[in-house]
């Protein structure tokens, strides 16, 4: 019986398997190089989205989505969840065949909340977006919350629940000792039974030393906010064809962001943005809110974050090792799927059937040699 | 991207003096200023101030003359009423002039960005009405302007004491100067005094200012322990207790000037992420610096009160030294010819610098200054007070960068400038931790906010 579990990486997803698996009676430690929530967890753009998912998130984000309605019960916090629903507005006719089709495809697929909505609808919603956009494709339902709030949410209540949180700790040596595992970091050692691997953009390292590499990349994706602005928009608003995630927080200040990347600083272990990716960004917001123009920015920045080649995450066991869980590689649209990584976590460590599909997320799919 | 050998940022005695020694050594610097006119802080609106009686603000101001005229020597491209709004460690630089954003490149950099004050958060500190000396001295010498009569002038340091006598001189009427040094400095301050005497002058001049306002008659009121200012709406009265005295002593007044001296302006340091230590002596971050005042970043280096505080004489000379240093890196001079022509700055930087000890010392601000109650706010921007920012520490942040996402404490348009070292301090002294160890705000681009249309532009021209 495996009781003593080290997760690596206090984000989000590292958070959410220490609760879970703290919960059900293991010793959990949380180790981390810098501080909860350092990095993507704490510092991306919050939106809380079902609506464009990979088909296979799909269940992952609808049963996600269900935690967020009950936050408050869970780590008796809201986390600032306000459910004001996202729109992925069309700038073309050829946006909206995509959109056409991808509401077709989600149909099909048999679920039922991403909706197509026409001009009027969109300028009944949107009434401050430029008139050229002839549509969109809504999720109600969807919406943002605060990032660094819930991870630090997350972080409590698993401590409550009688996690241990290491900070300042880089794991910097990994070997196995008796069925288990023993971790260096710093001065110190962790021996583990299990050991969970949230590492985020550092995950690939792990892997490499457990003999199973993945194809991630560290990115950063940056964000700019400005000031305050008076009120003109509920919705939380992306384009089809261009990165774009644009949200009026209740304060007046509005967060910009949607993909594009800046540099990551591998030697500092940070973030730096990018003018030209920025001016990108801002020329997409001008084009769809041109009275945006003299809205004046107020900071701008880049967290690092684990990039997948297919762009989905790593949820499931080890293909080396069975005493090693991970989840990490969530590809910039983590954030939402936070609430359920725990538990998967939790019933891969006692080895019940994840109530979740994650057969497409197995870290397998990277050993299958592929021909060139 | 247009690559330069050499830009200087600020155009106080720093950077103007580092421009001309460049200048000297066959580099032709670009020198970017914020300001229409040239002169920093120090030599604010020298060339265009409407105080022409030079009596009134002093032999000191005027010296900046020659500085100035060094810097419009037609080979420096001056670039005044420009904004920096993002440096990056290769050493790409965002202006902002005319509503024109542009990125240009340096191989080296020269930030001479000078000092601030330091918040002085007391109870009823942002009431209309209160302001701090130095923006009080900005009037007077940018527009020749002086706020609502009488003043009262309360704090400690070099610049409250200067002020003073400015407005005594341009017939200002000054109800009060309510001197926060506490009794016992003097004494602490006192050892200091050999070392300081290496710069007798500065010292002296110190005294005749003393020696000026008391010969005028002017109400000096030492060992301040507590203050307040109170009014609806608009500051009607200031309150303060003396050392020793458990009363508290009123003087109405529309017009307070706080002082508590000046602190490095880190922001572009911070936002370049140099190495910064906490400074014990002076109660101030300060960037790591090497003998050429470089950062540990390379090409990019900081000269004057930016890098910590020496005032402007020695900013000067911080300035050549800096120059010097641009001009061995880019190869202009040898080592051996830098090492020897540095020499002399070097020796009249330590003797003028000697006075810092002593000044250091006797106008330490104390914890009451530096530290606000629970009611009072830390961070004007985003109205957030000291009770605020300690019930985060409660919760468990460590450090400012974690108060930022249940507060929005330093996220507001000055982007942490006013409250960064104040939500530092107020975190260690909460969760009884170094300084050091607590941080300070990560910063970031822009560092002056830059409309989503400019931005916007900035890639067309890219």
């Amino acid at each position: 019986m495996s009781r003593r579990v080290v997760v690596v990486g206090a984000g989000f997803h590292g958070c959410s398997a220490a609760l879970r698996l703290s919960n059900q009676g293991y010793e959990v430690t949380v180790i981390d190089k810098a501080y909860a929530g350092r990095h993507a967890s704490g510092v991306n753009a919050g939106g809380v989205r079902r609506l464009g998912r990979h088909p296979a998130e799909i269940p992952l984000a609808i049963a996600a989505w269900e935690r967020w309605q009950n936050m408050t019960s869970i780590v008796g916090d809201d986390c600032g969840f306000r459910p004001v629903g996202q729109i992925k507005v069309a700038e073309s006719d050829n946006d909206m065949a995509i959109l056409t089709e991808r509401e077709r495809q989600v149909h099909n697929l048999g679920f039922h909340h991403e909706k197509l909505i026409n001009r009027d609808e969109l300028r009944k919603r949107l009434p401050a977006l430029a008139g050229h956009c002839p549509g969109g494709l809504a999720c109600d339902g969807d919406g943002f919350a605060n990032p660094y709030r819930t991870v630090t949410a997350w972080r409590r209540e698993a401590e409550r629940q009688g996690a241990c949180f290491r900070e300042g700790i880089e794991i910097t040596g990994i070997e196995p000792k008796g069925n288990g595992w023993r971790l260096s970091g710093g001065e110190e050692h962790f021996d583990a039974d299990l050991l969970v691997n949230c590492a985020g953009a550092w995950a690939g390292e792990l892997c490499k030393w457990l003999g199973e590499p993945v194809p991630l990349t560290a990115e950063a994706p940056m964000l700019m906010i400005t000031e305050r602005l008076s009120p003109f928009l509920g919705t939380v608003v992306g384009a089809t064809s261009r990165p774009l995630s644009f949200k009026q927080f209740e304060n007046g200040t509005v967060l910009i962001g949607g993909g594009v990347r800046g540099v990551v600083d591998t030697v500092r272990h940070v973030a730096e943005t990018r003018l030209d990716g920025l001016s990108e960004n801002a020329d997409t917001v001008v084009s769809l809110f041109p009275f945006m123009k003299e809205a004046r920015i107020m900071r701008t920045w880049a967290g690092v974050e684990a990039v997948m080649q297919d762009h989905i995450p790593v949820i499931g066991l080890s293909s080396q090792h069975d005493n090693v869980i991970h989840a990490f590689g969530f590809s910039a649209h983590g954030y939402q799927l936070g609430p359920i990584t725990g538990e998967i976590v939790a019933d891969l460590a006692m080895e019940r059937e994840p109530k979740l599909p994650i057969t497409p997320f197995s870290i397998q799919r990277f050993q299958t040699p592929c021909p060139e | 991207m247009i690559t330069h050998d050499l830009v200087i940022l600020g155009t106080g005695p720093a950077g103007m003096a580092a421009a001309t020694m460049a200048l000297e050594h066959g580099i032709t610097p670009v020198v970017i200023d914020e300001q229409p006119a040239a002169g920093g802080q120090i030599y604010r609106a020298l060339e265009r101030t409407p105080v022409r009686d030079r009596q009134i603000l002093g032999e000191d101001y005027w010296s900046g003359e020659s500085l100035i005229k060094g810097l419009k020597d037609p080979q420096i491209d001056y670039r005044p009423a420009t904004t920096v709004w993002q440096l990056t460690r290769q050493r790409e630089i965002g202006l902002l002039h005319d509503d024109k954003a542009e990125m240009i490149c340096a191989r080296h950099i020269i930030l001479a960005t000078g000092a601030m004050e330091r918040p002085m958060p007391i109870p009823g500190w942002t009431l209309p009405g209160v302001m701090t000396a130095g923006s009080g001295q900005i009037l007077l010498k940018s527009a020749g302007a002086v706020p609502q009569a009488p003043v009262v002038l309360a704090g400690c340091g070099p610049l409250l004491l200067l002020l003073a006598t400015q407005y005594l001189r341009a017939g200002v009427e000054i109800a009060a100067i309510l001197d926060t040094t506490p009794r016992d400095r003097y004494r602490a301050a006192l050892k200091h005094v050999p070392g300081a005497l290496r710069n007798a002058s500065t010292l002296l001049k110190g005294v005749g200012l003393l020696r000026e306002l008391r010969r005028a008659g002017v109400r000096h009121i030492k060992g301040v322990s507590a203050l307040r200012a109170e009014g609806s709406g608009q500051l009607e009265r200031v309150l303060w207790k003396q050392q020793g005295d458990d009363n508290w002593q009123t003087l109405e007044t529309p017009t307070l000037l706080l002082h508590q001296g000046v602190i490095p302006n880190t922001q572009i340091t911070r936002a370049v992420d140099c190495h910064h230590e906490w400074d014990e002596q002076q109660l101030a971050w300060k960037p790591r610096l090497d003998e050429w005042l470089g950062t540990d970043i390379p090409g990019i280096a900081v000269a004057g009160d930016g890098g910590g505080i020496v005032g402007a004489k020695a900013a000067g000379m911080q300035g050549q030294l800096a120059g010097l240093g641009a001009a061995l890196a880019l190869g202009k001079l040898t080592l051996e010819n830098s090492t020897q022509r540095a020499q002399p700055i070097r020796k009249a930087l330590a003797r003028d610098t000697a006075i810092r000890p002593f000044l250091d010392v006797l106008y330490r601000p104390a914890k009451q200054w530096r530290l606000p109650d629970d009611d009072t706010l830390a961070c004007r921007c985003e109205e957030v007070t000291g009770g605020e920012v300690r019930r985060m520490a409660e919760m468990g942040c460590r450090g400012p960068n974690q108060t930022k996402s249940f507060t929005r404490c330093g996220m507001g348009p000055c982007q942490g400038r006013m409250c960064g070292i104040t939500v530092s301090e107020l975190l260690a002294d909460a969760n009884q931790q170094s300084v050091e160890e607590t941080g300070y705000y990560r910063l970031r681009p822009p560092f002056k906010p830059i409309t989503l249309g400019q931005l916007a532009k900035a890639a067309e021209e890219g």
